[in-house]
């Protein structure tokens, strides 16, 4: 009967089309939908809209008729660390620079996996520094700095 | 011009030292990539896109190509030593190659898939010199409107060989195609979906799109089943095929070898759907076929010949009409986008140094991959048996760093999170990530196309349907979607994604 315990898939994914699609329809009413011969820059996004919704209310539709396979397993330690880690490493580059944002973006990613060691990790961290230090920084001029300006010019 | 003009001076670009260089490196950094469980073509792409930004095209084009299909023989290399197929491509060399390597053979699987792959590269490198040049000229006249149904039936051939639910699939195109769009409107110049955010008024960028979606969500989903290890094989002892062995893989490389052309020319296929139909053609035709599935030398040599063939002639709607067969075809036309090329048929005719150098390269870095990974094979089996606990934190920190330099901005490191977020409930949801990337990079041109073809018929919609070649292509589209909703079809497909 619930069709979120039966067919979490389509139920979910019929939701996100339908938000989507509704959400792209609202923030761009003022963009101008213009004529079929000359169409704004609301015409596409309009059409492409209303088939995001009309396929996310079959696939609504549908999960309340057929059951579907479950979602199964998430990895909510992998995926929380991963994301996290890449957010803070975004957050950091610049201000903290390349010799201290790297190994936090190794150790906390590594540290999704379920044979985390710290000695490994470490390792890992030093190397991958190092490598990508000499690499982008000093091989291809990438501008990021070693340390960065938090710590002065 | 003649065609001996053009290859000679294809041969006169592709031989100079420098693209020599850079084609090698490609081939190189492509296995070395590739190899590694988990990392698919597109990953490695994404991954190695920034490096090439810096090089004049026609290098950042070769180079690019050597990846692909250093990155899609290093898979292949995966899946016979780990089982562990690191594309959809090389799913099927793994059933029979893991096989083979269980009894020994791993060296000779592996020869086989270097000698199966250099041949169909070969014919599959003639036949893209051969049809581009007439199919591009033909293209030469198409109007908007032509293009825009072009659009359209790659778009849902691609679906045809999506995993999972159509209906998701077809949602993930339009749900493409929208983000696309974001960024300022060419025409009216309409900032669209950017939230004041001004570094969005240039359009998401697609190397933060697919290293998101095919990077960290890969990464992610790796993570949930990481106490499955399978057994690496890591003993090579010998490579060549015997005199029995080679007598029972012409057959099949050369049969390979037509069926992934034929098949790898279609929009939406690329490579997979030739490995695929070329296994299962063989086991019916082979008479051998009670081996398949336990270790048969066929099973390995027509698979590989006919994935390779694919990846060559995948490059003809991407070279000729600007339409990309696959996600990493549209990482290309992004690639070709950024180096200030206008992708389409005028491509060969204006660009025929770029045409013809990339082509002839693409036959050069086929004879590096044998070169760089018989000898070599060593090497690539100690690179396979990295273990995936420190392999993932490294590719973390090339996507960062790589998305970052793009536009030297932290906004792009965010908004690669965000997608690798999206990109992990998609899976989580059976939302097959490819057709999005599709759409992604045709929505802009998808939506000119159809402003032009609309005001060419004072906004009649009817022209779509009007002109023979534009209707053609929506019937076929139509038909695609057809075949793909039939029950009977759909059956078939899961149980071959599954086999």
């Amino acid at each position: 009967m619930n069709p979120i315990a039966r067919n979490a898939k389509d139920f979910w994914t019929g939701i996100i089309y339908i938000v989507v699609g509704g959400a792209a329809i609202i923030l761009g009413r003022d963009y101008g939908l213009g004529t079929a011969m000359k169409m704004g820059s609301a015409y596409f996004p309009v059409i492409l809209s209303g088939l995001l919704i009309l396929i996310g209310s079959l696939s609504v539709i549908r999960s309340f008729i057929k059951p579907g396979t479950p979602v199964g397993t998430v990895a909510w330690k992998g995926l929380t660390m991963i994301i996290g880690a890449t957010v803070l490493f975004g957050f950091i580059v610049r201000g903290a620079g390349m010799a201290i944002a790297l190994p936090l973006l190794v150790i906390i990613s590594a540290y999704a996996s379920n044979r985390f060691s710290w000695k490994y990790a470490l390792a890992l961290a030093a190397g991958v520094t190092v490598f990508c230090i000499l690499v982008f920084q000093v091989g291809l001029g990438v501008p990021l700095p070693i340390f960065g300006s938090w710590f002065g010019d | 011009m003649g065609l001996i003009d053009n290859i000679g001076l294809g041969f006169s670009v592709a031989l100079s030292a420098i693209n020599l260089l850079y084609c090698l490196a490609g081939v190189f950094l492509g296995t070395l990539i590739g190899v590694l469980p988990g990392l698919g073509p597109t990953a490695t792409i994404a991954m190695l896109l920034p490096v090439t930004f810096t090089l004049p095209p026609v290098s950042a084009l070769i180079m690019l190509s050597g990846i692909y299909y250093g990155s899609q023989y290093g898979g292949s290399t995966t899946s016979i030593l780990v089982n562990v197929p690191g594309e959809a491509a090389s799913v099927v060399t793994a059933l029979d190659g893991y096989q083979m390597a269980l009894k020994g053979r791993a060296g000779v699987a592996l020869a086989t898939a270097a000698i199966g792959s250099f041949f169909a590269g070969t014919v599959a490198t003639v036949i893209l010199a051969l049809f581009a040049p007439p199919l591009a000229e033909i293209a030469l006249k198409f109007g908007p409107a032509e293009f825009f149904s072009l659009m359209v039936l790659g778009l849902l051939a691609s679906l045809v060989l999506a995993r999972g639910s159509l209906l998701h699939a077809t949602g993930m195109v339009v749900l493409g195609l929208l983000l696309g769009l974001v960024g300022a409107d060419v025409n009216t110049g309409t900032q669209r979906y950017t939230f004041g955010i001004p570094q969005l008024a240039d359009g998401i960028g697609f190397v933060v799109v697919a290293m998101g979606m095919f990077g960290l969500a890969e990464v992610i989903r790796n993570l949930e089943n990481e106490d499955d290890r399978p057994t690496i094989i890591s003993k090579i002892t010998t490579l060549m095929p015997t005199k029995e062995d080679w007598k029972r893989i012409i057959g099949p490389i050369l049969r390979g070898t037509a069926i992934g052309s034929a098949l790898g020319i279609l929009p939406g296929s690329g490579s997979i759907l030739g490995s695929f139909a070329a296994y299962a053609i063989e086991k019916k035709v082979s008479k051998n076929s009670a081996e398949f599935g336990k270790g048969a030398i066929e099973g390995v040599a027509a698979p590989e010949s006919a994935n390779n063939a694919g990846a060559q002639t995948s490059f003809i709607p991407m070279l000729t009409l600007g339409i990309p067969s696959n996600p990493v075809m549209a990482l290309m036309i992004g690639a070709m986008v950024i180096q200030g090329i206008q992708p389409g048929p005028s491509v060969i005719t204006e660009q025929p140094a770029l045409f013809w150098g990339i082509i002839v390269s693409m036959w050069i870095g086929n004879l590096f991959l044998v070169i760089l990974n018989l000898p070599m094979v060593g090497m690539w089996v100690k690179i396979v048996s990295v273990p995936y606990q420190y392999l993932f934190p490294a590719i973390l920190v090339f996507c960062g760093i790589g998305v970052f330099s793009l536009n030297n901005t932290e906004f792009d490191v965010y908004l690669m999170a965000l997608f690798g977020l999206v990109g992990y409930i998609f899976v989580k949801l059976d939302c097959e990530p490819a057709p999005m990337l599709l759409a992604f990079i045709l929505g802009p041109m998808m939506e000119e196309y159809m402003r032009r073809a609309l005001l060419l018929s004072r906004g009649d919609p009817m022209i779509f349907l009007q002109r023979p070649i534009s209707a053609t292509m929506l019937a076929l589209a139509a038909l695609a979607i057809i075949v793909a909703s039939l029950p009977m079809f759909y059956k078939k497909r899961e149980e071959t994604f599954r086999e």
